[in-house]
């Protein structure tokens, strides 16, 4: 018990000090995630809008796929995007293997279907409540997807907070595409696993306090966004 | 302008919905569309609006078969105002981009024609019903259509509202621009009317000045409809 104590004295002395290695993992984790978060929102918020809008065979289908692939475990993503970039593999030559790089990829691969199958469901309310008004304008399709995706604007970044939450959390991916390795591709998550395996638990904990905060802070926001959007009814 | 609608017939799952509906709409002025509930008044709105595909027959601008160019001469109001996540400004310089020429300018115009000028700030949806629709009327005026087509669009609005958009509809036919307008209150299509359209069943019952309509309809089901008894 002791020993726990002593090891949350020593983790807020980390957060509160700005321990330089804190900032690194903190950094890189933010760096990784926010990248991530903002390449599964330019793949995945056309797919979401055009999954709302068009109507087309197979359609059923494919949002029973996108719907499933949220559940992703982040492990199998992470061992399919090392067998992508590894030596042997067909991106090898990239090099890209171990690197924070490597590490976007795979949480861009876990957050895009979570971008695209959230923004589908905003994106088709708001359509069917704006398509007769739209279609009476003769609005371009252009004009149409473009005005869906502002008047969703708050919805929209609560998703992608969504998808944020979900990368800065996981594990899995990062740890097998990425390595764990100090100063170059450690993030939060990797290094709590690291550091309470090694039995250091005052960072791992440190780290832990951290992403706590992130992850409340995030919610904080969402629900921030949710309640002043839905007092100026643009929600 | 004359917009000309032939067998125009709306079947949906085999129920024939509009059923060889023949229209012309060429005169100037107010032409109220009547009838009892599921007349099919609003899908005529539509078909002539070309929002709908006519399962058979076919609606004419100006002689030619109808087309997006032909909508643009048109603005729909509906019943309920669908309007933008946005300011009321906002919702009317949205359409404003669709108008050469126009701008912030003129959107503030529309507003003080429609009384709204002091709200331009607000969200658009904290509006009141009325005050919606009045921002609805003044969007679709701001697109200077040549016909505007209404949607009983007093049908849940206090008197106040009522008289709003009836006057605003006034002074849209006065300045040149056809209406039709939907409605199933004999009271307001009295007040409106230069001639009226009666629907029953999804056919055509008859289409005669506003005179000769309330003062001896032709078809008994308007007569039945204007003596209040419950015509279905």
């Amino acid at each position: 018990m002791q020993d726990f104590g002593h090891a949350f004295v020593l983790a807020f002395d980390l957060v509160f000090s700005a321990d330089a290695d804190l900032i690194e993992i903190v950094g890189l984790s933010l760096r990784v995630s926010l990248t991530a978060v903002a390449i599964s929102c330019a793949i995945g918020l056309p797919i979401g809008a055009l999954l709302a809008m068009a109507r087309f065979p197979g359609r059923g289908a494919v949002l029973v796929l996108v719907n499933a692939l949220m559940g992703l475990p982040p492990v199998v993503v992470g061992l399919l995007v090392y067998l992508m970039l590894s030596n042997a593999g067909p991106l090898g030559w990239l090099e890209l293997l171990y690197t924070p790089t490597a590490m976007i990829v795979a949480q861009a691969i876990l957050v895009t279907p979570i971008v695209a199958a959230l923004s589908r469901e905003v994106l088709e309310q708001l359509h069917e409540e704006y398509d007769e008004q739209f279609r009476s304008l003769c609005l371009s399709p252009r004009a149409a997807v473009a005005a869906l995706l502002w008047d969703a604007r708050y919805s929209l970044l609560t998703v992608a907070l969504a998808g944020f939450g979900r990368a800065v959390a996981e594990v899995g991916a990062v740890i097998i595409v990425g390595g764990n390795i100090a100063h170059l591709t450690r993030v939060m998550t990797t290094a709590i696993a690291l550091e309470t395996s090694k039995g250091d638990l005052a960072l791992a904990l440190a780290l832990g306090v951290v992403l706590v905060t992130i992850a409340l802070s995030v919610n904080a926001a969402v629900m921030g966004l949710r309640a002043s959007a839905s007092r100026m009814a643009y929600g | 302008m004359p917009l000309q609608a032939r067998g125009l017939v709306y079947e949906v799952r085999g129920m024939r919905l509009v059923d060889g509906i023949d229209l012309e709409v060429a005169s100037p002025g107010v032409t109220v569309v009547m009838g009892p509930n599921g007349a099919g008044k609003s899908l005529l709105l539509r078909l002539l609006h070309g929002l709908l595909v006519p399962t058979a027959g076919e609606v004419r601008w100006n002689g030619r078969v109808f087309d997006e160019a032909a909508r643009r001469r048109q603005a729909l109001v509906f019943q309920r105002p669908v309007l933008l996540r946005r300011s009321v400004l906002a919702n009317l310089e949205f359409v404003l981009r669709l108008v050469p020429g126009a701008g912030r300018d003129e959107a503030l115009q529309w507003l003080e024609h429609v009384g709204l000028a002091a709200m331009a700030e607000r969200p658009a949806r904290r509006l009141s019903g009325g005050e919606q629709q009045r921002l609805a009327m003044a969007r679709a005026l701001a697109l200077r259509p040549e016909v505007l087509l209404m949607d009983e669009p007093t049908a849940s609005l206090d008197p106040a509202s009522v008289v709003a958009i009836e006057t605003l509809v006034n002074e849209a036919r006065d300045e040149g621009t056809k209406i039709l307008f939907v409605t199933h209150d004999v009271g307001q299509a009295r007040r409106l009317a230069d001639d009226v359209v009666f629907l029953h069943r999804g056919r055509l019952a008859e289409h005669t000045p506003a005179d000769a309509f309330f003062e001896r309809a032709v078809s008994p089901e308007a007569r039945d409809y204007l003596a209040g008894r419950l015509v279905l």
